[in-house]
């Protein structure tokens, strides 16, 4: 047990108990000295923990203790466009999962409708080619706490999102290695987190062969250089470059050919949104039918001033932040200033890699003192731009519309 | 850029960049998870149902960091974890439970 849990006292628990008593503060104290943070939802459950207790984790708000739902503060993505992984977005479904393992001991079964079932040990993985990418990691639920009105789910502000060079060997190599018979159909993944209730489904995605053969999807056991930590799906995990996270299982060590179509939970049921454009409907709308979250889409934040900050007036501001395209490059950033009406194009930084953040900067001149809204858009190689139009849906995933914050020149 | 951050991230970088081909084995890990047995939902009428029942697969504070929902979403909520995620949980209770989330994190009309 980390000192910052172990050293919480009885006479502290018991305080935290009276807070408990009255929800409209914090409906919790078990991180007695730790700070709160207000994330602003405009449903009102704003307020959260941030914590330093978790294993190989730095700061994180806290938006579950167990099974862990932690992201970092916004600001930390100002720092690069490569997320540090002490500060890297945590989200699992099943709380039971080794927090003791030795790669030595671990082995990923390869096995199904192959010609010869594999049962791979980490040594025979690490003498594998190897590729390293960038590629961002994003929750289908981030930004679901500015869902207005509020709805069910993970409460994620934006930053369960994370941008990593990643190093693993090609799922293709494992593939053919073990030799995809004919008639196969899809391939599907799990982990090794389990629920406590005996018939929960098991967490487990698949994906075509096709995609699954592309040469870029990897076991990916290296994260910016180092071992995965724990939290982030030690010893290994899959990445789908350029797909939503829900498909990058962690602690991964089943793979399964199947000659059939994966019919299980959350690949059926889960994980679905409104097959409409933006994905977007009304709350209480009807009549729509729903589609797997598959690909990311283009997204882009400010990093360096925050929504209600005020800054000298008379002179451009200095603005600058992230951006990605989802399932492709960045082609263009730009600011407006008059609600999207009129947009001027941001520079952008170095190009890490198609799938990862992309760094944007502008000097923007504010036209006088005063509020000013200022918003951002992302276009994507493929000529998809967010939406100026706010996205909404009652699962509360892929919020991806233009962002804007208000900024007070004076 | 400001210098440090301008500084951190090459350092990421080289570090990355000279790493991530030689990678040769991976550490042992063991690790503790933080304790969340003194994290409790807020007294008052069905509390012991909640408890008993919610507490088994996610801490307390996953709940109370909901937004306010209306009657219809915490039932179907309830449901949810009933019927997809095999929660055993009584009818009688199940009840119980969203009267309590009506209580205690309703959505003001
Ligand atoms: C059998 C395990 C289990 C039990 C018991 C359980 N839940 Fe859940 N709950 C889950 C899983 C799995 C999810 C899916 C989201 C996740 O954790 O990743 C979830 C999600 C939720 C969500 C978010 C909404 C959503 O659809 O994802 C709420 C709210 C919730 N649970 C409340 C409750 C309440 C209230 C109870 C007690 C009546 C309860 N849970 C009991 C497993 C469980």
């Amino acid at each position: 047990m980390r000192d910052s849990i172990e050293g919480i006292s009885r006479r502290r628990l018991m305080a935290g108990a009276a807070i408990l008593a009255a929800p409209a503060i914090l409906p919790r104290r078990v991180f007695a000295d730790e700070p709160v943070v207000d994330l602003h939802s405009p449903s009102g459950n704003s307020l959260r923990h941030i914590s330093s207790a978790f294993p190989e984790k730095g700061p994180m708000i806290v938006h579950r203790t167990r099974p862990n739902w932690l992201e970092p503060r916004f600001e930390i993505f100002d720092k690069g466009v490569f997320t540090p992984n002490n500060q890297h977005y945590v989200s699992w479904h099943y709380q039971t999962f080794p927090t003791e393992v030795d790669p030595d001991k671990f082995t990923l079964a390869v096995r199904g409708h192959v010609e010869k079932p594999l049962t791979i040990s980490m040594k025979d993985l690490l003498a594998m080619p190897r590729i390293s990418l960038a590629a961002v990691s994003q929750c289908a639920g981030n930004s679901r706490l500015y869902f207005e009105p509020g709805v069910a789910g993970a409460p994620w502000a934006n930053g369960s999102m994370a941008n990593a060079l990643w190093t693993g060997v090609p799922l293709r190599h494992v593939l053919d290695l073990a030799g995809i018979k004919p008639g196969a159909q899809v391939i599907r993944f799990a982990g090794a987190d389990e629920s406590p209730a005996e018939d929960t489904p098991r967490f487990m995605k698949s994906l075509s062969i096709d995609h699954a053969r592309d040469g870029e999807v990897m076991l990916a056991f290296g994260i910016n250089g180092e071992q995965l930590p724990l939290l982030n799906g030690f010893p290994l995990r899959l990445v789908v470059p350029g797909w939503v996270a829900t498909y990058w299982i962690k602690a991964l060590n089943d793979i399964e050919v199947l000659d059939q179509p994966d019919t299980n939970y959350w690949t059926v049921k889960g994980y679905r949104f409104p097959d409409v454009p933006d994905h977007t409907v009304a709350p209480g709308q009807t009549g729509y039918n729903l589609v797997s979250i598959t690909k990311l889409f283009p997204r882009s934040f400010v990093t360096n001033l925050k929504d209600g900050d005020k800054v000298a007036s008379g002179k451009p501001v200095y603005l600058r932040g992230i951006a990605f395209g989802g399932d492709c490059g960045v082609a263009k950033v730009e600011l407006s200033l008059d609600g999207g009406q009129s947009w001027q194009a941001a520079k952008l930084g170095k190009d890490e890699g198609k799938y990862g953040f992309r760094r944007w900067e502008s000097n923007l001149a504010l036209p006088g003192t005063g509020a000013h809204a200022v918003s951002v858009r992302c276009t994507n190689s493929k000529g998809e731009a967010q939406p100026l139009k706010t996205t909404w849906n009652p699962q509360g995933y892929m919020r991806f519309n233009v962002e804007t914050i208000k900024l007070t020149a004076a | 850029m400001i210098r440090t951050y301008a500084l951190a991230a090459v350092l990421l970088m080289a570090g990355a960049a000279a790493q991530a081909g030689d990678l040769k084995t991976l550490k042992k890990i063991n690790f503790d998870m933080p304790d969340d047995s003194a994290i409790t939902f807020p007294a008052g009428p069905g509390e012991e149902a909640i408890s008993g029942n919610c507490l088994a697969c996610h801490s307390a504070d996953h709940v109370m960091n909901q937004p306010p929902m209306d009657r219809e979403h915490w039932h179907e909520v309830v449901e949810k974890m009933i019927k997809a995620y095999k929660a055993p949980i009584t009818e009688e209770d199940a009840a119980t439970i969203v009267d309590y989330l009506v209580r205690v994190k309703g959505k003001k009309e």
